[in-house]
């Protein structure tokens, strides 16, 4: 049992003390999950029924997430046009390949397309993954136009019937407004091909409280689906995907938490949640 | 960086500015707020309690010396001024040089915090300082991880040591060790070892990372941080420590929005200083720590230090004398010398960040211009003068129209955006010439602040030409009535 269920089976046996509740807020901050959270949750527990506390915690948390469904939409016609989006450095090229390989596996054609022609190797580095997992991977010059590549990808993609398309962006930190006015090109350059059918951005499960503010700004340029949580495998809790999807009512979809292409899982929030309750 | 904590301070004193006269009810009041931005800012509530403790102490205990004062608030603002400063390290403090031999720096963090593009940047920064680093490829297990480090290295023209294609073979031992007798024998006085990034509790990449210190002994292990990191911060921090040990700081990424409150966490759990501060996508996005000026970020005072630095290093003292010697002595300032300063500006950096470094950067409005602006216009720019003959740079007048065509096409611009360029090119050249001639700014221009004009105007400047009575809006006809 953790820190936090050894807390909340001694408030179930007895009525929570001063010094209770500042050690139970340390943990609940060192999550994550960000102060309004935690002080709706410190809420809780002066309220409610000892016996109950658990269960009454993790549906407070249940109930901030959104209802709307955790998979992937998948194209009837035509293929699955799937765009990764995100910060530097949250994984979103490795999150593009374990992704790929998830449905490479699966018997379906796979088309990665290396949109990332801003940092050095980055293409080389998903081209590497591709010839591991025999995928194939489109890519373009360094510093070519990311739009263009992509653009290239779903016309080949639809032309030679491929059921997936991969396109792995460039990181971009959301304060850059010409880097995110670019990503909203990428994704109608696309559909003048193919329809998008999700677009997920890329969360490292490390980041602090700016990573809803991240999500935010990624969802005014492009319409995000979904939200997939990287670097679960630290020491990290990663309070901060509860607060975003919350925040966004945006559904956490995968969650990445391994350096091995199999290290990638749908998201699950009833065992998430009672992951961050242990 | 540091946007939100600044803008709450801000707003924080702002209404304890309307107040007048401060109570001890205020400053509980304050400390609250103080508590929960610093909170909000991922700052460990351990770090973040004792921080608040000792503003709410040392406000209490001068209290009746800061009501005796004409700005209360000011007074508040200046104790978490000089706590800030306390925490973030008090004084900076520089790379600790090798007395003989090369001095080896080695990088360690976590995946995906900027590990790789740092050690280009840092060798970028230490190069310009006058040193001959190395670079060495020892993260051996990100796919490309080499061949990113390669691509840096190269456009930086610093050597590399990269025996190892990596992608998850080689020895990362072996490289290191190998490089610093390579670095021996080639002279270089610097070494800068990439290696993977980790997780806290991966003991077994923990324990490469510390076999690659013990068979090199660096002088300086860096810990590099993403300035997003939330509340695990502490506990990767104190996993490093006590894994391989480090001796300072990086922030990256610090020109994201995070208000970074890990950095604070960090330093004051570890006691290690920040050396550097990574701020932007370029490899000239990088510089010292300066914990006085980021505390007068945090608290949206802007930095002034910063921008008047960078504009010293990038207009290299030459350039700048023949500019000034040009102005007194009355010569015209051509194309061919605004050319010049566009590459110096160039060379400052993206104009975006510049003016990210202005005070008042983080309100609303202002942050909306500077996200505004376009750092491919200085290119755009470049490109049409460099599309000009120098005879018609130096001497623009002579600018018809298909001449004008031609360079609209030889730079890929409009012919209006030549024209545009033009036309305030030679408003600028007048606006000099006013200066010149002691007459002052026209009305209606200023200066950006930080700017100095060179020195006075000289007193036998030439005079201007009487203007004709009418001329022609054509240059090129304007220029044959005037009988060029």
């Amino acid at each position: 049992m953790g820190l936090f269920g050894s807390f909340l089976s001694k408030f179930s046996k007895s009525k929570a003390t001063i010094e209770d509740l500042e050690q139970f807020r340390q943990i609940l901050i060192s999550s994550d999950l960000g102060v309004k959270i935690t002080d709706e949750i410190l809420d809780l527990v002066k309220r409610e029924k000892s016996e109950s506390l658990s269960t009454a915690i993790a549906a407070s948390l249940k109930s901030r997430l959104t209802t709307s469904a955790r998979t992937l939409k998948v194209s009837s016609v035509g293929p699955t046009v799937i765009l990764i989006v995100g910060v530097n450095g949250t994984g979103k090229t490795t999150s593009a390949a374990k992704l790929a390989n998830h449905y490479a596996r699966s018997g379906k054609k796979v088309l990665l397309v290396a949109a990332d022609t801003f940092r050095a190797a980055a293409v080389a580095q998903l081209q590497t993954w591709g010839q591991r997992i025999g995928v194939e991977v489109l890519s373009g010059a360094s510093n070519s136009d990311p739009a263009a590549i992509a653009f290239d990808g779903a016309k080949r993609a639809k032309e030679e019937g491929f059921d997936f398309l991969i396109v792995d962006t460039a990181g971009r930190l959301h304060t850059k407004s010409n880097l995110m006015d670019e990503l909203g090109k990428i994704q109608r350059v696309v559909e003048k091909v193919t329809p998008v059918d999700e677009i997920l951005f890329v969360l490292d499960g490390t980041t602090g409280q700016n990573g809803i503010k991240q999500a935010e700004t990624f969802a005014a340029s492009v319409n995000l689906t979904g939200i997939m949580v990287t670097k679960l495998d630290g020491s990290t809790k990663g309070g901060i995907a509860i607060a975003t999807e919350a925040q966004l009512q945006v559904p956490l979809k995968f969650v990445g938490f391994g350096e091995a292409i199999d290290d990638l899982a749908p998201f699950d929030a009833d065992g998430y949640i009672a992951e961050l309750l242990t | 960086m540091f946007e939100s904590l600044s803008s709450k301070f801000s707003d924080l004193f702002g209404s304890l500015r309307k107040k007048g006269r401060i109570t001890p009810d205020d400053i509980e009041i304050s400390c609250q707020e103080l508590r929960r931005a610093l909170l909000e800012a991922d700052v460990a509530l351990s770090v973040t309690e004792t921080f608040v403790a000792k503003i709410r102490g040392r406000s209490l205990e001068r209290l009746p010396e800061i009501r005796q004062s004409t700005n209360q608030s000011e007074e508040i603002y200046s104790i978490i001024n000089q706590e800030l400063i306390a925490i973030l390290g008090g004084q900076a403090r520089r790379i600790r040089y090798a007395k003989s031999g090369p001095t080896i720096i080695m990088l360690a963090g976590l995946q995906g915090s900027g590990k790789t593009t740092l050690a280009g940047k840092l060798a970028r920064f230490l190069k310009e300082e006058g040193n001959t680093p190395l670079l060495v490829a020892a993260d051996l297990q990100r796919p490309n991880a080499v061949t990113q480090l390669q691509v840096l290295a190269e456009s930086i023209s610093v050597p590399i040591f990269a025996p190892e294609i990596g992608n998850g073979s080689g020895d990362p031992v072996k490289v290191a060790k190998g490089a610093v007798t390579y670095a021996n024998e080639k002279l270089h006085n610097v070494v800068i070892v990439d290696t993977a990034g980790r997780l806290g509790i991966d003991s077994e990449l923990m324990e490469q990372a510390s076999s690659i210190r013990d068979a090199i002994n660096p002088h300086e292990i860096l810990f590099v941080v993403d300035a997003m990191m939330g509340q695990d911060a502490l506990t990767t921090s104190l996993a490093f420590l006590e894994g391989v040990g480090f001796d300072g700081v990086v922030l990256t990424k610090l020109d994201g929005d995070a208000k970074a409150g890990a950095a604070l966490s960090i330093v004051e759990v570890t006691g290690k200083p920040i050396l550097f501060t990574s701020t932007g996508e370029k490899l000239t996005d990088f510089d010292y720590f300066y914990p006085e000026r980021m505390a007068s970020r945090i608290l949206g005072l802007g930095d002034i230090a910063t921008l008047a630095e960078q504009a010293k290093r990038a207009l290299d003292g030459d350039s700048a004398k023949r500019l000034e010697e040009k102005f007194v002595s009355g010569q015209e300032f051509t194309l061919e010398d605004f050319l010049e300063q566009l590459g110096a500006m160039k060379k400052m950096g993206s104009m975006t960040k510049l003016l990210g470094m202005l005070p008042g950067a983080n309100s609303a409005a202002m942050k909306k211009q500077i996200d505004s602006i376009d750092d491919n216009e200085l290119v755009r720019t470049q490109a049409i003068v460099q599309s000009m003959t120098p005879g018609e740079r130096r001497d623009p007048k002579i600018l018809n129209g298909s001449r004008r065509a031609r360079i609209a096409r030889g730079s890929g611009r409009s012919v209006t955006e030549v024209n545009s360029l033009v036309d305030r090119f030679s408003a600028a050249q007048k606006a000099m010439k006013q200066m010149r001639s002691g007459g002052g700014l026209p009305p209606g221009m200023s200066l950006p602040g930080g700017m100095s004009l060179p020195n006075a105007a000289p007193m036998n400047s030439p005079k201007i030409a009487p203007k004709k009575k009418s001329r022609s809006g054509n240059p090129a006809k304007r220029a044959a009535q005037e009988g060029r």
